[in-house]
């Protein structure tokens, strides 16, 4: 009983956090920028940042993370980072020679009120940059939202600092990927391939943190989206950006800067999302939905109607980041399921509304993100009222062992299992995987619980 | 550069490492290597900042409460990471933030610290209570150890400030920071009862249960462990500390200077031990059954203890040490002193080192490890994944020693891993703990996958 210490009662707390729904910017800056071909992330900040960071990619995806630190001293702090971020430039190009630098701030150098546009164009004038190479930057303080929001404000970067336009629209679409892991956006890839539409993914970090073994460690694998890819995306015809939180903002930059018109779309998990994706992809491509497509729909519903009885009325505690639970929840109302207690650590009035109007087909239920939206609160919420099954990353796993419940992991991180990062967990066939991984749990505490006179064989 | 004269065009230094590479070579001149700088800015470094130091010495006191003042990231990072495990309370294994916002940043965290603090402490009723200062801290200006005073007052517990701000040195620096905090609780208790022939076990972080397996011999040696720094840790016990009549000291890079403060203090000698491999920890047994030379049966237990257990182990060794024979190893792991132990522990299983490195070591680390290593060997402080690859691939390592961030470098170039960080699974301390890291040695080298799974591309 690790959490033996959570009480029921649920007080107001007007300071503290208790085991966080989130974590912190510059991650999801870090994990945007690995899906940049040749790009290396680069944390200016204190040394801990940086390695944190790769550490905890590291242990999400049983990877190499390359990234390289400011390594702040007490001088960098008081004197102001641009020499370190200077002395990193050169460094970096001289030693590691990546096609792209992208840098991100960190609540250190925020406070200290480095200018990352300033610093980084004094590189380029001071001939740091060599011909051809680049150096990115996003503005990423700790203390303002979450990863999700780092992530965002990264690809927002990709988007107004290598986008231009020549005037001529190309019949590309940009698929703007929101935080999904490489397994997806290499469904995503596979998917317009299908549809016979030409994209431009980015950022996509398949081929980057699912790489193969070959004997050799890449320092930069083959996948990302490439900086040609990057530049011409300002000439696409449109955009989709998938998740209103982590991908939006990025369309809204290429919207201002190369007059890229853009939809938003959520983020295909599940049934009605994956249909809002595929026809939204399809009218931006000019194409008509192949059979094959419809058929892979067809085999999901196939399995949601077979399988109905095992979903209905099972109540579900889920948490996460929000272009992700959005789509989740609408899901599970899909399957006649009943979310009970939802919460995110991702602050937003945007999210906070749509999980609002999502949530109207499940009365009574809780729901929480932002200030003191954690774990902690979570677990009370589950004691009040217990849940038949748990979805969310790995730190779910001491409720789900304290309150003897069935456990689905998804998100971001996931530490102790694999398969998040090769098999999709959107498109029809993510749903359909998704939903197996419910049954899954579902029916192993049916089969462990189940008396002996109902033990079944056939279910 | 003496030694050998490192090719860098071959294996692509770092500009500005080159002294932090030596490679050991007959007749090569003696070299200092240069250590204990800064990381270069722009390099990827594998090193982390002061408050992990901080973090990790005292993340083990599990009847405390351990809350991060900062930003989200800090406490979340460091959330249940370590396998340091307790045999109580498990308090430090839940993750307390007070998640700055912008508005905290700009009017002060104070406030906001002082709530979390009176709500965390009304809930959990711990028996003392760790701040830790993480960057910004330290730059809005928040004055912590006034907050801490304050909730000391009204709720009757040591509050401690640790003043770990991640710029502010490096993970040493951070060590230090977790000491003084800790030297606060020393003193307080009574001494009452203390045996004369007693130990503070310190640097022992109890991961995987390897506090209990040393403690016990301890025991059994007739000697009282009054405390354990920090491994399975409470407060109470570092509060009587004091009254031990010895400090036993592993991991000396994060705890010398409590052990040096104790004997300044308090007049308590300290040795330095290690617990790896079976040489180390036998000598670790006779060095504190030497410090009581007026209690004979004290030697005679620990030569006891020593005969038994490697009785018991050294047979079943020698299955893993014939498979072994001649293969080679890479360590890169934080302390100095845990490479010493580590290429004592390879060689009893026949394994000889290639390549030996730590994120921290001293001039004195890297002299000592100069002489301990064969020729060929190479030497590296605060090395990075291209060097680390680079040596590993050129000096055929069958095996890599490391921590999270090396495990899926060695993986990828096809060659055998050891956890020997806090990833640790298996107790690797003690005679039993170096059957164990034998058995894992011998596992990882010898799986089948290494067959699927190439070298140099592929390449023969």
């Amino acid at each position: 009983m690790l959490l033996r210490h959570t009480t029921k009662e649920v007080k107001e707390r007007e300071g503290l956090t208790i085991n966080p729904a989130k974590t912190c910017q510059p991650i999801g800056a870090m994990y945007a920028a690995l899906g940049v071909h040749g790009c290396l992330p680069h944390s200016h900040g204190s040394q801990g940042c940086c390695s944190y960071h790769r550490s905890t990619l590291t242990r999400h995806y049983k990877e190499p993370v390359m990234a390289a630190t400011s390594s702040f001293t007490e001088g960098a702090s008081v004197f102001g980072g641009q020499a370190n971020l200077l002395a990193a430039i050169e460094t970096i190009f001289s030693v590691y020679d990546p096609e792209v630098i992208a840098v991100h701030s960190t609540c250190l150098s925020e406070t200290i009120g480095d200018d990352l546009q300033q610093i980084t164009k004094k590189a380029k004038d001071d001939g740091k940059i060599p011909e051809g190479k680049y150096v990115i930057y996003a503005s990423t303080p700790s203390f303002v939202g979450s990863h999700i929001t780092g992530y965002a404000n990264m690809v927002v970067g990709m988007a107004e600092q290598f986008a231009k336009s020549i005037g001529e629209k190309n019949d590309k679409v940009n698929v703007i990927a929101g935080w999904m892991e490489p397994s997806d956006m290499r469904e995503i890839k596979s998917l317009a391939s299908r549809l016979g539409v030409k994209i431009v993914l980015f950022p996509d970090t398949s081929d980057v943190l699912d790489a193969p073994q070959t004997g050799k460690h890449e320092f930069y694998p083959k996948g990302g989206t490439t900086i040609a890819e990057l530049i011409s995306a300002g000439d696409s015809k449109c955009s989709l950006a998938v998740g209103c939180i982590s991908a939006e903002p990025a369309a809204v930059a290429l919207d201002k800067k190369c007059k890229v018109p853009f939809e938003t779309v959520d983020m295909p998990i599940g049934l009605s999302a994956t249909d809002r994706f595929i026809m939204a992809l399809s009218k931006a491509g000019g194409v008509k939905v192949p059979d094959e497509i419809t058929a892979e729909r067809g085999r999901l519903v196939d399995v949601m109607a077979d399988m109905e009885q095992y979903f209905y009325g099972k109540k579900v505690a889920l948490f996460g980041d929000p272009d992700q639970l959005m789509p989740l929840t609408e899901f599970l109302l899909d399957l006649g399921m009943i979310p009970a207690h939802i919460v995110s650590g991702t602050p937003g009035n945007r999210f906070e509304k749509r999980m609002r109007e999502i949530l109207e087909r499940a009365p009574g239920a809780n729901f929480r993100n932002g200030a003191q939206a954690d774990m902690f609160l979570l677990h009370q919420w589950i004691k009040n009222e217990p849940v038949d099954l748990l979805i969310g990353n790995t730190y779910g796993k001491y409720i789900a062992r304290d309150e003897d419940i069935p456990f689905v992991r998804f998100g971001f991180p996931i530490l102790d299992r694999i398969g998040h990062s090769y098999f999709p967990n959107i498109g029809y066939s993510g749903s359909l995987r998704l939903v197996e991984k419910i049954l899954g749990v579902l029916m192993d505490r049916q089969d462990q619980t189940a008396l002996e006179e109902r033990f079944e064989l056939v279910m | 550069m003496k030694g050998k004269e490192m090719d860098t065009q071959n294996i692509n230094l770092l500009e500005g490492r080159e002294k932090q590479v030596y490679e050991k070579t007959a007749g090569g001149a003696e070299v200092d290597i240069a250590c204990e700088k800064t990381s270069l800015s722009g390099s990827v470094s594998q090193r982390a900042c002061v408050f992990c130091g901080s973090r990790v010495v005292l993340y083990p006191v599990a009847d405390a409460i351990h809350i991060v003042h900062g930003p989200i990231g800090c406490a979340a990072y460091t959330w249940d990471i370590r396998g340091a495990v307790s045999s109580g309370p498990e308090l430090h294994r839940l993750s307390f933030s007070t998640d700055l916002q912008e508005m905290d940043v700009i009017y002060g965290g104070e406030k906001k610290l002082y709530r979390s603090l009176i709500e965390l402490i009304d809930q959990y009723q711990p028996n003392a209570a760790f701040i830790y200062s993480t960057c910004i801290i330290g730059l809005i200006g928040d004055d912590i150890d006034a907050v801490c005073k304050k909730v000391a007052k009204e709720k009757g517990i040591p509050v401690l400030p640790v003043h770990s701000e991640g710029f502010k040195g490096t993970k040493k620096d951070g060590y230090k920071a977790a000491c003084l905090a800790l030297m606060k609780l020393i003193g307080q208790g009574s001494t009452e009862g203390i045996s004369k022939y007693s130990i503070n076990i310190l640097g022992e972080f109890n991961l995987a249960g390897e506090a209990w397996i040393i403690r016990e011999y301890y025991e059994k040696m007739g000697i009282e462990v009054v405390a354990t720094m920090t491994g399975d840790g409470r407060i109470d016990a570092i509060r009587r500390s004091h009254g031990a009549s010895l400090n036993v000291v592993q991991c000396s890079g994060s705890m010398t200077t409590l052990a040096k403060e104790m004997e300044e203090k308090y007049g308590i000698p300290f040795i330095r031990v290690s617990y790896f491999g079976f040489e180390d920890m036998s000598k670790s047994l006779y060095d504190v059954a030497q410090h009581f030379p007026e209690r004979p049966d004290i030697m005679e237990k620990a030569k006891e203890i020593v005969r038994d257990e490697i009785r018991k182990y050294y047979p079943e060794m020698q299955k893993f040490k014939a498979a072994l024979a001649g293969k080679k190893a890479a360590i890169y792991v934080g302390g100095a002193f845990k490479t010493f132990s580590l290429i004592k522990a390879l060689r009893t299983i026949g394994m000889s080192v290639v390549l030996a490195g730590s994120q921290t070591g001293n001039q004195q680390d890297y002299k000592n490890l100069k002489e301990m290593c064969d020729e060929g060997t190479v030497i590296v402080d605060d090395s990075n994944p291209v060097e680390l690859s680079k040596f590993i691939l050129e000096k055929e390592a069958d095996l890599l020693i490391g921590g999270v961030k090396e495990r899926p470098i060695a993986f990828k170039l096809g060659v055998a891993f050891c956890d020997h960080n806090h990833e640790r699974k298996i107790p690797l301390a003690g005679f039993i703990g170096m059957y164990y890291f034998a058995r894992e040695v011998y596992e990882s080298v010898m799986s089948p996958v290494w067959q699927f799974a190439p070298r140099k591309g592929g390449a023969q």
